[in-house]
């Protein structure tokens, strides 16, 4: 007796559950739609305004929530396991095209389907991640935008500042992947614009005084990637530049604040918008992401620090002076 | 519908294993080990680091279960040897293991799709992708349950049973407790990997972040698993454990699908897992009231006879 009860309750409860998911399904197919599923890691100001970028990219160009697209927004909050229940939500209501915001996202989705579009951004790298086979030509059904420091562009910003800059020192760790990385970059742009490149490197924050001090004596200007010891020993730098007045452009605004010239850095937003416009394409049929090439951002936001710029007697040209920046003391 | 029961049910035949080691330290030896956090990200930064470098996923997979087996070592040691309170040598091993972690992988993420993982084998032969995790994980989980239910017989396996349950009997019966404690540890933490191992290459990334929140999903899936499946015996409980694994999954996407915003999903977490710990207190709420209702069907019973 007490079994059948127990049976009874299970049967019931099942079919609560199917009854359930089948009235929340349905009533939505009134008109033709796309499907949107814009899976998010978790929450952070730079993922929110991408994914909000993305979004009036779309509202922009005709295709507005609830008319002719639905968006099914999920946001993980960090819980790995709940992306691969959202991916299977995804794939079970068989959307038109996936969002992926951050890389494990991207990675949880691409893992899941090879069918669907799957457009992906706020990612620093596609082919390390291992979503396309390479970024010109991804190959499969992932395509979007890289968060990829904007190297060339700051070194533009550089020759900008300092026209006169013959030699360029860079600093950065010697054992951070990502620095390395990035220096390397940092070098074909300075040689590519005919100027020397000379490099001190780190291991810890001890070195950063002397790895300063031996640089300054070689170069005009110096250029710092985003490298996490001179992120937090900026100010270290900024002692020995300051009194040898060389301007320092470093990868973040951050740096700017605490003692370096200048940067200019993504805009989250712009990105989702750029990604969201790649989403249109696929829309309209005008292309797969597999011949998609991997976008990088177009436009920027300078930082530059006003208190810096007089201390090293920098003029500032007139168009970048509505960026100027004065940190508080 | 049917392919989101799907994928839960393969996410919850991988969790079993972890919720298998969970159940190991919690119930089996009575100590909260929250070095868990930290073992199941291991297993997969390990498994994702060997694969990335050509080795066979099997042998990583088996890999990754060692080091988990040597991280419950090191928990083990720090509660027996030197002492200090099972919570925190939980707690200390779990932080230890973020930059353990973190050196396996040399980044944060590790990503491990188009490579060959334990289920590409059954993939091969045209299974989809959950599928293919299903068969895999059924296959680990009825190897594991068989193992652990003969190894929990023998007479070390008893030793660590009786351990958790009355540690001054088993001492004085000549057995060292603390080598039983760190045993179970040991054979608990390596299960951990192993999950985290066959995780990661289901999900085909291994992060530094996907630890995080794991104990509590473990627990819950104990809890679940012998609330509703029962723990008459212990073949029962480790059959329960699974179920209970799989249940959570299913009940956590079931939830999603029906539309539940993903934001309130830890609160629904927290309140399935409190329903489903409180769920012995009710049942002793209602046993007097059934045991009323009985006696007056046997009154009645009695009564009725008494009238032929």
């Amino acid at each position: 007796m007490k079994k059948k009860a127990k049976i009874l309750t299970l049967v019931l409860a099942a079919a609560l559950l199917v009854v359930g998911g089948a009235g929340c399904t349905g009533g939505e197919e009134t008109q033709e739609q796309f499907k949107i599923g814009i899976i998010q890691y978790n929450s952070h100001v730079a993922l929110d305004t991408a994914r909000e970028g993305f979004v009036a990219a779309l509202q922009e160009n005709g295709y507005v929530e609830e008319q002719n697209i639905s968006i099914d927004y999920q946001n993980a909050q960090g819980d790995q396991s709940n992306m691969t229940t959202i991916s299977d939500r995804f794939v079970s209501n068989n959307v038109d095209l996936v969002l992926a915001i951050a890389t494990p996202a991207a990675q949880m989705v691409a893992g899941k389907t090879a069918e669907i579009p799957i457009l992906a951004t706020a990612i620093t790298d596609f082919a390390e991640a291992r979503l396309v086979e390479s970024n010109e030509a991804p190959g499969g059904n992932v395509s979007g935008t890289t968060d990829m420091n904007p190297i060339k562009e700051q070194i533009d910003l550089l020759v900008k500042l300092a026209p006169e800059a013959k030699t360029v020192g860079v600093l950065y760790t010697s054992n951070e992947d990502n620095s390395i990385l990035q220096a390397a970059m940092a070098k074909e742009a300075i040689e590519a614009l005919g100027m020397t490149y000379v490099e001190a490197t780190v291991s810890t924050s001890n070195e950063v005084q002397q790895a300063a001090q031996s640089i300054v004596s070689q170069c005009d200007a110096i250029y710092i990637p985003t490298d996490n010891v001179f992120a937090s020993a900026m100010p270290v730098v900024f002692g020995v530049t300051a009194e040898s007045k060389t301007p320092v452009i470093c990868g973040e605004s951050g740096m700017v604040y605490s003692g370096g010239l200048a940067t200019l850095g993504i805009n989250y937003y712009d990105l989702g918008y750029q990604t969201g416009l790649m989403a249109i394409k696929i829309f309209k049929g005008e292309a797969e992401p597999a011949t998609m090439p991997i976008e990088s951002a177009t436009r920027f936001d300078f930082a530059i620090n006003g208190t810096v710029a007089e201390d090293i007697g920098i003029e500032i040209p007139a168009d970048l002076q509505k960026y100027v920046i004065i940190p508080e003391e | 519908m049917l392919q989101i029961i799907l994928g839960a049910v393969s996410q919850g035949l991988l969790w079993a294993v972890m919720t298998i080691g969970v159940y190991i330290t919690y119930r089996i030896l009575d100590i909260a080990d929250l070095s868990v956090e930290g073992t199941i990200t291991m297993g997969a930064a390990i498994a994702a680091y060997s694969i990335y470098s050509g080795v066979d996923p099997y042998q990583a997979t088996i890999l990754a279960m060692l080091g988990g087996m040597l991280a419950g070592l090191v928990t083990g040691i720090l509660h027996t040897k030197l002492q200090i309170p099972a919570l925190l040598s939980g707690i200390l091993t779990m932080i230890a293991l973020y930059s353990v972690n973190l050196r396996i992988m040399g980044k944060a993420n590790l990503s491990l799709l188009r490579m060959d993982t334990v289920f590409t084998f059954f993939q091969n032969f045209g299974l989809s992708r959950n599928n293919a995790v299903i068969v895999m994980g059924l296959l680990c989980v009825a190897v594991l349950v068989c193992l652990l239910y003969w190894f929990f017989g023998t007479e070390i396996g008893c030793a660590i049973r009786a351990t958790g349950n009355n540690p001054q009997m088993v001492r004085a019966q000549g057995i060292n407790t603390n080598t039983m404690i760190i045993l179970g540890l040991v054979i608990s933490n390596g299960l951990v990997a192993a999950s985290g191992a066959l995780i990661a290459q289901s999900q085909s990334f291994a992060d530094i972040q996907m630890g995080i929140g794991s104990i509590v999903i473990g627990l819950a899936s104990v809890i679940i698993g012998e609330v509703l499946f029962g723990k008459r015996n212990f073949f029962n409980c480790l059959v329960s454990l699974v179920l209970g694994a799989i249940t959570y999954r299913v009940i956590i996407a079931v939830v999603l699908k029906m539309g539940m915003p993903a934001n309130d999903l830890k609160l629904f977490t927290a309140i399935t897992v409190a329903v489903a710990l409180a769920l012995p207190v009710f049942k002793t709420y209602l046993r007097p009231l059934k045991k009323s209702l009985k006696m007056k069907e046997d009154l009645q019973d009695v009564n009725s006879e008494g009238n032929i």
